[in-house]
């Protein structure tokens, strides 16, 4: 099978001061689907999630060679710029971080600071990405009340309006589902299979279960190095490498 | 015996609570007592006439008016120096760049000069340029006073917003000016308590204002004429040997104790409304 790759990652090498965090990655990552990059605690895979829209910019002491394609433009080329590369990227952070707005704003935020300030336009905008998020339901009389007022796993679901509001092609999940309970874990899940339609998905996850459900392939990161990439089934039941059979049974954490 | 030993430190620490606390509850009896049967709707509606300092008529108007000039325009003159400044070392500078921890340093080094330091500096540079005391002189000296406790009170709230929340602002294409304005949002309740602070120094000083505002007893009605201040009016009544005018600097002291009073509650009330969305 040939996998289209929307992100190619080649010969990515990530220093922080003295360490050598990821060493020599190459990596595609396949079009429209969901790839879980998997790994004990510490590995690298965080980071290297944060390389694809160049969050670690803001660093001090950060050293980046190699290349990152998207859509086959090399994002850390000194002429690219990188307002434009994150905003065909939305992140789910660990823990949801409303901006200090109402709930409409939030959702309007990305659309307003990229030039856009037509209310009807807003106005569909944000009802779509909220409908989008199965969070248009729970919100629509309140809109303007602090987005801070919605119990967290409805602010994570607000967050990837948020993101989706600025029309991406990419969503980088890092960990989106750790601070979770089980109920809202379940439903930022079911909508990753719904987005995986429409949009590449890229997931950093320590849950294997969560790897299972969600993703079509899998990357098991260790010692920042890619150990293994493949199909989730194949990394799963049937790793080829010993560190990801000992990962998958639960011997290395 | 662990119990007894909590329950002495219990005892010592509401002991120096009730300490303090009666302090300021002291402070202000004494000043309001001494000052209240002097205190006069000509007092705060003249300045003073021929006299005055010996006891007779007219009131402290210069000083209130000259201090409202003096506290206000050096806060707002402090706020545009001193946000810009706490976001180039948040936003800008890499985190903990060599440049960032210097610029902090350097404003902790003069968070702690004493006033008078700052109202000598002003004055060196007065008389190097060949100006006089004047208003704006006053307003330049204090605002240099003020701009440490601002860089470092706003700088505080700044850099304790989780970074994941300028990583929001970032991935979803912003700019780091952009990014700067939410931090700033998010901050406000920080940045009012700073105002304040600022606020209450650069009102109650007396030393920064001494050489450079000066001293009259007229309104100034443009930045080149001197200023009274409410610090110097109290000194200059409260070191008269004439009762009613030692009075009368209780009744200054007083005065100055409820502007501050006022701008304290307006503070909390503003930043209540203010702060309602931050999270």
């Amino acid at each position: 099978m040939i996998i289209q790759p929307h992100i190619s990652i080649q010969n990515l090498n990530v220093h922080i001061g003295e360490n050598h965090i990821l060493k020599n990655i190459n990596l595609d990552i396949p079009d429209k689907k969901v790839t879980s990059l998997i790994g004990p605690s510490g590995c690298g895979k965080t980071t290297l999630l944060k390389t694809m829209n160049r969050l670690l910019d803001r660093q001090t002491d950060v050293r980046v060679e190699g290349k990152v394609l998207v859509d086959g433009e090399n994002i850390y080329d000194p002429k690219v710029e990188v307002t434009h590369i994150r905003k065909k990227m939305g992140l789910l952070s660990q823990r949801p971080f409303p901006l200090p707005m109402n709930i409409y704003d939030n959702i309007a935020y990305g659309q307003r600071i990229h030039g856009n300030n037509n209310k009807k336009d807003l106005d569909e905008i944000v009802e779509k990405h909220l409908r989008g998020v199965n969070l248009w339901d729970e919100v629509k009389d309140r809109l303007k009340s602090p987005a801070t007022r919605l119990s967290i796993g409805q602010q994570q679901r607000l967050c990837l309006a948020r993101g989706l509001a600025i029309e991406p092609e990419i969503i980088l999940g890092d960990e989106p589902t750790s601070a979770l309970d089980p109920i809202s874990t379940q439903h930022i899940e079911e909508l990753f299979l719904q987005l995986k339609e429409k949009y590449t998905i890229v997931l950093v996850t320590h849950i294997l279960r969560q790897a299972r459900r969600v993703s079509d392939y899998i990357g098991f990161v260790y010692m920042g190095e890619i150990i293994e990439f493949g199909p989730t089934e194949e990394i799963l039941l049937n790793p080829k490498e010993k560190l990801t059979r000992d990962y998958v049974k639960g011997f290395l954490s | 015996m662990r119990k007894t030993e909590e329950n002495i430190f219990k005892f010592l620490m509401i002991l120096s609570t009730i300490i303090i606390s009666s302090t300021l509850f002291l402070i202000l009896y004494t000043i309001f007592s001494r000052g209240v049967g002097s205190l006069s709707w000509n007092m705060i509606s003249k300045i003073p006439e021929g006299g005055f300092y010996i006891g007779k008529g007219g009131g402290i108007l210069n000083a209130i008016i000259g201090s409202v000039y003096i506290t206000f325009g050096s806060t707002l003159l402090g706020l545009l120096v001193s946000i810009p400044i706490v976001i180039y070392i948040n936003v800008y500078a890499k985190k903990n760049s060599l440049l960032a921890n210097i610029t902090r340093l350097s404003y902790d080094i003069l968070f702690g000069i004493p006033s008078i330091v700052y109202g000598a500096f002003g004055f060196a540079i007065m008389v190097y340029m060949g100006l006089k005391t004047s208003l704006l002189a006053g307003i330049i000296t204090v605002t240099l006073m003020i701009i440490p406790i601002l860089v470092r009170a706003i700088d505080e709230v700044v850099r304790v917003v989780p970074e994941d929340m300028s990583n929001s602002v970032y991935s979803l294409g912003g700019t780091r000016y952009e990014t700067a304005k939410i931090l700033l949002r998010q901050s406000i309740p920080g940045i009012i308590t700073a105002i304040l602070l600022s606020f209450g120094r650069a009102i109650g000083d007396a030393a920064c204002v001494l050489f450079t505002a000066g001293f009259t007893d007229s309104i100034p009605t443009s930045l080149d004429q001197p200023a009274a201040t409410l610090p110097l009016s109290i000194f200059f009544q409260l070191s008269s040997p004439i009762q009613e005018v030692q009075n009368r600097a209780y009744a200054a002291a007083t005065i100055l104790t409820i502007i501050v009073l006022i701008i304290s509650i307006a503070a909390k009330i503003a930043s209540k409304n203010l702060s309602k969305n931050i999270i």
